[in-house]
């Protein structure tokens, strides 16, 4: 538990550090440990003093400058935190986005950066660790369905509306079982809110269900046929699944946006989802020159385990695409099998009635009835392939490029880091040159000017590196979350679907098991 | 290829030969025991030749000429046909019969083509496991967490279970598609001699009406007679026969369905159960490890 967690400054001995640190503590135990759901914002105020101490190179005017802002953000706290020992704060204070156990009355989050006071009082004695293994418990409880699909609205503008209810025990929520009403953009700008919080500090957000044009528009039409209704349905469980799938990481379910979704009756209307919106051509030009600078980015990987990891993912995706092609394979011939059979039914029947031997026309009538109810069999069975085994797969392909999309933020975030090294080099080397040319006039002014951009550069370097390091432990921690939930993931469903097919031969057996009399019995 | 995928292949290949083979073994087989059975062919030098002979037969295929000549055959043949069956038949039986067959043979055709459909996309849904299978086995090899024996037991179960789905496939093939296309020709020959006997009858009813003709104008009328008599004794022999071989199709079809019915179930029932099997002992040792 202790393992990954920086070991406190306070032990390294040097003079200057300890100083800080009995700042930091001071600062602490007058402080909220905050439950803020912002785990890193731009400001460098809610980081804690321990990064800095260690990892820092530059002098100590910087780091007064920033406990002062921290100080400023803590003062409107209303209640003290026990803290058990000064050990424990760099775990607390170094996770950006606690977890809340949901045993603590009254843990309200603050909005993102958008309000600075701490609105609620937090008694937290325990590690970040021991609260996650709780939320996987049974006290962690919480569940969400999608149903109902109804079609609201005419024409071009017609929409479909789910129902989401969810039930839960969870104290954060105000009720304990509440539904709500939502239509597909509504998920979308939930996604694109929680990617744009928790993307680029490493969480690895679950990806919402695709959008598509032909779909949609067969419903919009009106057409009441069996491929619109199968939209809809597929559609559903992917809203389902992927509203499940958010909530089940602890520091997701702390965001507003997202009790705002689950909760408030009456919700924004998100058009920035529209592809075709002023902010979905932002993203696509964003999107294209994210992928330019991704060739460009040269990294010194100087942690292994990220390398491997990032080769393990591209194997993994390799692999369940090629698995999620054969699957699909498999349902389509499937639903051609289920076809194929209907047909042999009713000509089989048709023989049955043009034979005029009586028994075995009776028999040929029963293999047309046990025919047909195996068609039946087979139609559910390609529906179970596909909605457990093909979904499973396109989903986690989905979450393996949201996961691959963290480590390029973790890219883009050195980058950041160094370009800010490089800068700070160039000023410095500005102020030497400027300390040799010794030029009476404008010297002073420029020297302090100098000076600040400097100052101004060194934070910026010692943010890029504190980011960095946090984005760097944030990814190897959902890292861990995600292999145990993906293994978790795919033991249950590829269970659940083993046993379908089960069930299957179970039926055939019965079926083939009350014709077989009948065959015997023709005369 | 590696080794394994190459042993796999082969393993398949072989598969697919034997269940052929026992296909076309069971069509021969068929054939010859009908032969055997039938009263007046059994008798036939050819057929004895044909079981006795210890050497090779060297039966020569048809060549070109003889081919075209089959071709116009069956051209004169078929258009014949429409033209005789118009003719109004006085048996009952055998009006009855050909009303009979023409729909049955329909049927039969139509219910042929959608089996043979249907076993054909069962064996595609079988070779699709194949594929999952072997996809299973690499990320089960290449995963690094716990997972990758679980994924390694279930492509191990998918490749079973692919043997015996194919399996089941191979068997619909055998008992329900090949019954119903043997049934198709079957049927198209029982047509084919209830057409010979219109086409008898027909001669018959010109020779007839020759006769009369000759008799009225007095000329020919011994080789009228002559010719009159042969077609009644042609049409009648004819008719003689094709009731009784009618009768004979109709209980060898009883027969040949009630087999291939049977044994159909039987096959169905077994595959499935070892199916079944097979995916409970999986189920049990997942459910055991995790």
């Amino acid at each position: 538990m202790a393992a990954e967690r920086e070991p406190p400054p306070l032990m390294d001995g040097k003079p200057t550090d300890f100083e800080e640190l009995e700042d930091g503590e001071d600062l602490f135990t007058s402080t909220v440990s905050t439950l803020e759901s912002s785990p890193s914002s731009p400001e460098p105020a809610s980081l804690p003093a321990e990064d800095i101490s260690t990892n820092s190179n530059g002098p100590k005017p910087t780091e007064v400058v920033l406990d002062d802002d921290r100080e400023d953000l803590f003062a409107e706290a209303t209640e003290e935190v026990s803290l058990d020992s000064p050990e424990r704060e760099p775990i607390l204070s170094s996770e950006p986005s606690p977890a809340v156990t949901p045993v603590t009355p009254t843990t309200l989050i603050t909005p993102r950066i958008e309000s600075k006071s701490i609105s609620a009082p937090v008694i937290f004695d325990r590690s970040r660790e021991e609260i996650e293994e709780e939320a996987n418990g049974d006290i962690f409880d919480i569940e969400i369905g999608v149903s109902d699909p109804e079609k609201v609205g005419d024409g071009m503008n017609a929409y479909m509306a789910y129902r989401v209810t969810t039930k839960t025990s969870l104290s954060m929520f105000s009720k304990s079982e509440f539904s709500v009403k939502r239509r597909f953009s509504d998920f979308l700008g939930l996604h694109s809110k929680l990617a744009s919080k928790y993307l680029h500090v490493g969480y690895i957000v679950p990806p919402a269900p695709e959008k598509s044009i032909v779909g949609m528009t067969k419903v919009k039409v009106g057409k009441e046929d069996s491929s619109s209704t199968e939209f809809v349905e597929k559609r559903r469980a992917a809203l389902e699944r992927y509203l499940q799938r958010t909530v089940k990481h602890p520091t997701l379910l702390q965001d507003p946006d997202l009790r705002q979704f689950l909760e408030s009756s009456e919700l924004p209307r998100a058009v920035n989802t529209q592809a075709l919106s002023g902010a979905g051509i932002l993203r696509m030009v964003n999107k294209a020159a994210d992928a330019v600078n991704k060739m460009t980015i040269k990294m010194n990987e100087s942690d292994a385990w990220f390398e491997e990891k990032q080769q393990q993912f591209e194997n993994l995706d390799q692999q369940l695409r090629k698995l999620h092609a054969s699957v699909e394979a498999l349902v389509c011939h499937r639903k051609e099998l289920s076809a194929n059979t209907a047909a042999f039914a009713k000509s089989a029947a048709m023989l049955g009635n043009s034979e005029d031997h009586t028994a075995l026309s009776r028999a040929l009538s029963q293999l047309a009835e046990v025919e047909e109810k195996i068609d039946q069999l087979h139609q559910e069975q390609a529906f179970a392939d596909f909605y457990m085994f093909s979904e499973l797969l396109s989903d986690y392909i989905r979450l393996i490029a949201a996961v691959k999309g963290v480590f390029d933020h973790r890219m883009k975030c050195w980058q950041k880091w160094e370009d800010a090294q490089i800068t700070l080099l160039k000023k410095r080397e500005t102020e030497a040159k400027m300390m040799v040319a010794n030029k009476p006039d404008k010297i002073q002014q420029a020297k302090n000017e100098i000076r600040e951009e400097i100052e101004e550069w060194e934070a910026k370097v010692q943010q890029g590196e504190r980011d960095f390091e946090q984005i760097s432990k944030t990814i190897r921690k959902e890292v861990g979350r995600f292999e145990k939930e993906r293994v978790k993931d795919f033991k249950t469903v590829i269970i659940k679907y083993l046993e379908s097919l089960v069930q299957t031969q179970q039926q055939l057996i019965k079926y083939w098991e009350a014709f077989l009399p009948e065959a015997k019995a023709i005369a | 290829m590696t080794k394994e995928e190459f042993t796999k292949m082969k393993q398949e290949l072989e598969a697919e030969y034997l269940a052929i083979f026992k296909k076309t073994v069971a069509m021969h087989e068929v054939f010859l025991c009908r032969v055997a059975a039938h009263p007046i062919l059994r008798k036939d030098l050819n057929f004895h030749v044909f079981l006795e002979y210890n050497q090779d037969l060297s039966v020569r295929g048809k060549n070109k000429k003889e081919k075209l000549e089959d071709f116009f055959k069956n051209m004169v043949k078929s258009a014949d046909g429409v033209i005789v069956s118009g003719v109004k038949d006085v048996d009952d039986f055998f009006e009855h019969e050909r009303t009979f067959l023409l729909e049955y043979h329909n049927r039969v055709k139509d219910a042929s083509a959608k089996s043979d459909r249907m076993t054909r996309s069962h064996k595609s849904a079988a070779d699709d496991y194949n594929r999952i299978g072997s996809s299973l086995y690499a990320l089960g090899t290449q995963d690094s967490t716990d997972i990758c024996k679980f994924f390694l037991k279930v492509s191990e179960l998918f490749d079973k279970t692919r043997k015996i789905e194919a399996r089941v496939s191979a068997d619909e093939d055998l008992k329900l598609s090949d019954l119903l296309k043997y049934y198709l020709r079957e049927s198209q020959a029982a047509k084919d001699l209830l057409y010979r006997r219109s086409r008898s009858l027909v001669d018959y009813e010109n020779a007839n009406k020759a006769l009369d003709k000759a008799r009225a104008k007095n000329k020919d009328v011994l080789q009228a007679e002559t010719s009159q008599q042969i077609c009644c004794q042609k049409f009648e022999k004819i008719s003689e026969s094709a009731k009784q071989e009618l009768i004979d199709f109709k209980t060898r079809r009883v027969a040949a369905f009630r087999k291939n019915l049977v044994e159909l179930a039987e096959l169905e029932l077994k595959h499935a159960k070892g199916n079944l099997q097979l995916l409970q002992n999986c189920l049990a040792v997942l459910n055991g490890d995790t």
